[in-house]
């Protein structure tokens, strides 16, 4: 596919890796953001190819992972409920809530749906008048101008059977989370280029000066990623702490205009609970008071909620960059894939579930 | 957190009042909300997130990021020479 | 009633009585069923009459059954088909097929549940020989598909060579079924000397695919995402034992035959791995994968290795006989794509671990369950 394949390389991508091998002069911890790169990384090798001592540490972007237990127990009793149809993203349909999943709720019988897009879920509302259709509205940045626009041509469209039971999440705060945590050893970030194709990166600079760290707007492609690296360590052995774009083909500083205008008409900011992390104040969004009905946790009385977490489960560490999802005593044992503790084991993306899959042989090769 | 990949705008078209395209992503077309891309055109690429485009794909810039990594692989290819040369110089 | 009805199980508990019929029914039904003379093409849709073995259930194997599978032990309509044993050993295999939509590009249920049935009896080195089937029906099908499903069904029988001998239908009320299920059951003979078995790869064995992987469930998928292709992905689904004679002909030895459709290439590797104990060592940019394919891949976020295929095999031999195999596969154009995809070797035992692109390494895991459409 054309602005994939070139940026897929083999020979370039051993160059860029070779660069940051001439550049760098000692060890430095980076943070990846976004749990697609995580997943890019681990799924093409790119940390086998870095020097040693330059360290990835992967971060907490994964919505699967971080959307709060309360918000899966919410989904969970509202999927279950008679005459609701509930539609979700695929990825969120195994993450463990504190009894079931959404799988185990569908073969209880509930109407759980997968859906591509949220357009998909307004459409199975608009074919089904007599029952109610709620949408799992979960993710960060990128995800949220399409669930606004979903709610946006509910209302347009009068649907009243449509509502969406909302989680989103927002990176600023959790980068400036990161850095304001004990013991943390994030040295650089790169930032999540489609989170920044709707943001834009206006607001890092402040970030960047306030923690005197280098944020680099980076890409998916294995390319993208050496070099958003390649640019990080540079900063890092300069002693800089500025905002670069190596992601400049798909990101601008502002971002996208249109976008962000629905983005404050539809939703409005929140403390958010992060799974395994805590609540981070204004992290989040939440719908608006001009959409509040068509808020699912309105319609649906679902507020008398207890939530059970495992007490074996670490994955707020991992996504903290404290610990390597391999250090939890639960990893590969009590908690795989299969029977996940924690929503890092379960999203293709997460931190635990990517070790898991990909990381075993070249953990037991070094 | 975000798969999204790169098409090409085929048609665009209206929907109940919400502009939509088709998008060619090598090869498989469907159909994408173009709501956030106003400007977008016939020819254009798009990077597409759960059925919306929400970035317009600049070429320009993507040709010169190539060509960054091309001119690296120059240098690097002329370091490599250089020291294998100070190698055999070295050795013999 | 006759036999037909002494071996009814409930596929639906909520439910008195599964209509059923036997197609080898006597023909001398009771008349418990409708008695209104109207031929078949007067009910466009199943109705459950059609199960209940009276003469609607005949017309639909006078009409349909008997005319498509048309072969002399089923035009018997015995209780059983009866048919000769040749010299060598006997290889069966079941297996029900629920695919949704019925229909996609490439083929339906219908060849699917001929082909899948004895591909798994080629994998035994085995030439299939006599299948039955199974139909579980949603009242309401439209006799249309039926009849197209049962062509497909009877044209994927002629090219492999089989005969449909036996079979039965039931029908469920309306909304307790796809439209249609069909189980197939098939018996093959293996010829003496042939021994193919999982666990017979040994380190320094090729690794071969006979073509591109993925391509099956990618064609299913993308009629339930509604994408659009400028060039359509079609399933493979097709008959692989000529493929089978092939290699057969080409090498003594061969180790493993394995035909990776459910959890793709993926998984069927891994359980030649554990089954053999064996590491396997791919190299990612020689597994054949249609540009379209990779592309719809990348769209969904799916990963090809893990996509169902439904005409292609893996077959292991010896490293030095690969070339051979190889070069054979090629001859036919079910195989004009084969290709060496890695070796098997000593190190990490019951691991496969592919070279990726860039020239690191990656573990290529088991999927947990159906790969689902996702955001991240």
């Amino acid at each position: 596919m054309k602005y994939l394949s070139e940026f897929r390389d083999g020979r370039r991508a051993r160059m860029l890796a070779a660069e940051i091998g001439r550049i760098v002069t000692r060890p430095w911890s980076i943070m990846e953001v976004c749990g697609g790169q995580t997943h890019s990384i681990i799924r093409n090798g790119i940390d086998q190819l870095l020097p040693n001592g330059v360290e990835m540490i992967h971060g907490p972007g994964c919505p699967v992972c971080v959307t709060p237990l309360e918000v899966i127990d919410k989904a969970l009793a509202i999927a279950a409920l008679r005459n609701v149809i509930f539609c979700s993203f695929g990825d969120m349909l195994r993450v463990p809530g504190s009894r079931d999943d959404l799988f185990k709720v569908k073969g209880a019988g509930a109407d759980v749906r997968v859906v591509y897009s949220p357009l998909d879920a307004l459409k199975i509302a608009r074919d089904n008048p007599a029952r109610e259709v709620v949408f799992l509205a979960i993710g960060f940045e990128t995800t949220a101008p399409a669930n606004a626009m979903a709610v946006k041509l509910a209302k347009q469209q009068s649907l009243e059977n449509f509502s969406m039971l909302v989680s989103h999440v927002l990176v600023p705060p959790a980068i400036e989370a990161i850095m304001n945590a004990p013991g943390n050893r994030v040295q650089a970030f790169l930032a999540a280029g489609h989170v920044c194709c709707v943001t834009g990166y206006a607001s890092y600079p402040s970030i960047a000066s306030r923690y005197r760290v280098p944020i680099v707007v980076t890409g998916f492609e294995p390319l993208d990623i050496l070099e958003g690296i390649r640019r990080v360590v540079r900063q890092l052995e300069l002693g800089e702490a500025r905002v670069e774009n190596a992601y400049e083909r798909v990101v601008t500083e502002a971002g996208n205009v249109a976008a962000q205008k629905v983005l404050r008409e539809v939703f409005a900011e929140t403390d958010r609970t992060w799974r395994g992390i805590g609540t981070i104040p204004r992290s989040g969004w939440r719908l608006s008071d001009a959409y509040l009905d068509f808020d699912a946790e309105h319609r649906f009385d679902v507020a008398d909620i207890t939530t059970h977490e495992s007490p074996l489960c670490r994955s707020g560490d991992v996504l903290k960059g404290a610990i390597k999802p391999h250090d939890c005593a639960a990893f590969g044992k009590e908690c795989t894939p299969r029977s996940p503790l924690g929503a890092t084991m379960v999203s293709s993306e997460g931190a635990c579930a990517a070790y898991f899959n990909y990381g075993r042989f070249s953990r037991s090769e070094r | 957190m975000c798969l999204a990949v790169p098409g090409r705008v085929e048609r665009i078209y209206d929907a109940d009042g919400t502009p939509m395209g088709k998008l060619n992503f090598g090869g498989v077309v469907k159909d994408v909300c173009l709501a956030y891309l106003p400007d977008i055109g016939v020819g254009d690429y798009a990077i597409v997130h759960v059925g919306f485009a929400i970035s317009q794909i600049d070429e320009r810039s993507a040709l010169e990021t190539l060509r960054t990594f091309a001119e690296l692989g120059i240098l690097q290819e002329g370091l490599d020479e250089l020291r294998e040369k100070q190698d055999e110089s070295a050795e013999s | 009633m006759n036999a037909s009805f002494d071996d009814q199980k409930h596929s639906n508990p909520d439910q008195d009585s599964p209509r059923s019929v036997r197609f080898s029914s006597t023909g001398k039904v009771s008349i418990s069923g409708p008695l209104c003379p109207t031929p078949l093409r007067d009910y466009p849709h199943i109705i459950l009459g059609h199960g209940g073995g009276g003469r609607l259930s005949s017309e639909l194997i006078e009409h349909i059954f008997v005319p498509a599978f048309g072969n002399d032990a089923l035009r018997t309509l015995a209780d059983a088909s009866v048919f000769p044993v040749h010299r060598g050993r006997l290889a069966m295999s079941t297996d029900s097929f629920v695919v949704r939509p019925l229909f996609f590009p490439g083929g339906n249920i219908g060849d699917l549940a001929v082909n899948g049935t004895i591909n798994d009896l080629a994998m035994s080195g085995a030439v299939p020989h006599v299948l039955s089937v199974a139909f579980i029906l949603e009242e309401g099908l439209a006799i249309t598909e039926l009849i197209a499903i049962v062509g497909s069904m009877a044209e994927a029988a002629r090219r492999a060579n089989v005969s449909i001998i036996t079979g039965d239908t039931k029908v469920v009320d309306r909304g307790h079924g796809d439209g249609c299920y069909i189980n197939t059951t098939g018996i093959g003979i293996v010829a003496d000397g042939v021994d193919i078995a999982p666990s017979r790869a040994e380190p320094g064995d090729a690794i071969i695919v006979s073509g591109t992987v993925g391509d099956h469930g990618m064609a299913v998928m993308s009629v339930r995402e509604g994408l659009e292709f400028e060039s359509p992905i079609v399933s493979d689904t097709a008959a692989l034992y000529p493929l089978v004679a092939l290699i057969l002909d080409a090498t003594d030895d061969l180790h493993v035959l394995r035909d990776p459709t459910r959890g793709g290439l993926a998984t069927t590797l891994n359980e030649i791995a554990v089954a053999s104990s064996v590491g396997m060592m791919l190299d990612e940019t020689a597994i054949p994968v249609s540009p379209t394919v990779a592309s719809a891949c990348e769209l969904l976020g799916f990963d090809p290795f893990l996509v169902a295929n439904e005409g292609k095999l893996v077959c292991i031999v010896p490293g030095p006989e690969a070339g051979t195999v190889v070069r054979q596969l090629r001859s036919h154009p079910l195989g004009a794509q084969a290709a060496v995809i890695g070796h098997c070797v000593a190190d990490h035992p019951r691991t496969v671990v592919a070279r990726t692109a860039i020239g690191a390494s990656r573990v290529i895991a088991v999927p947990i369950g159906e790969q689902l459409p996702r955001i991240c």
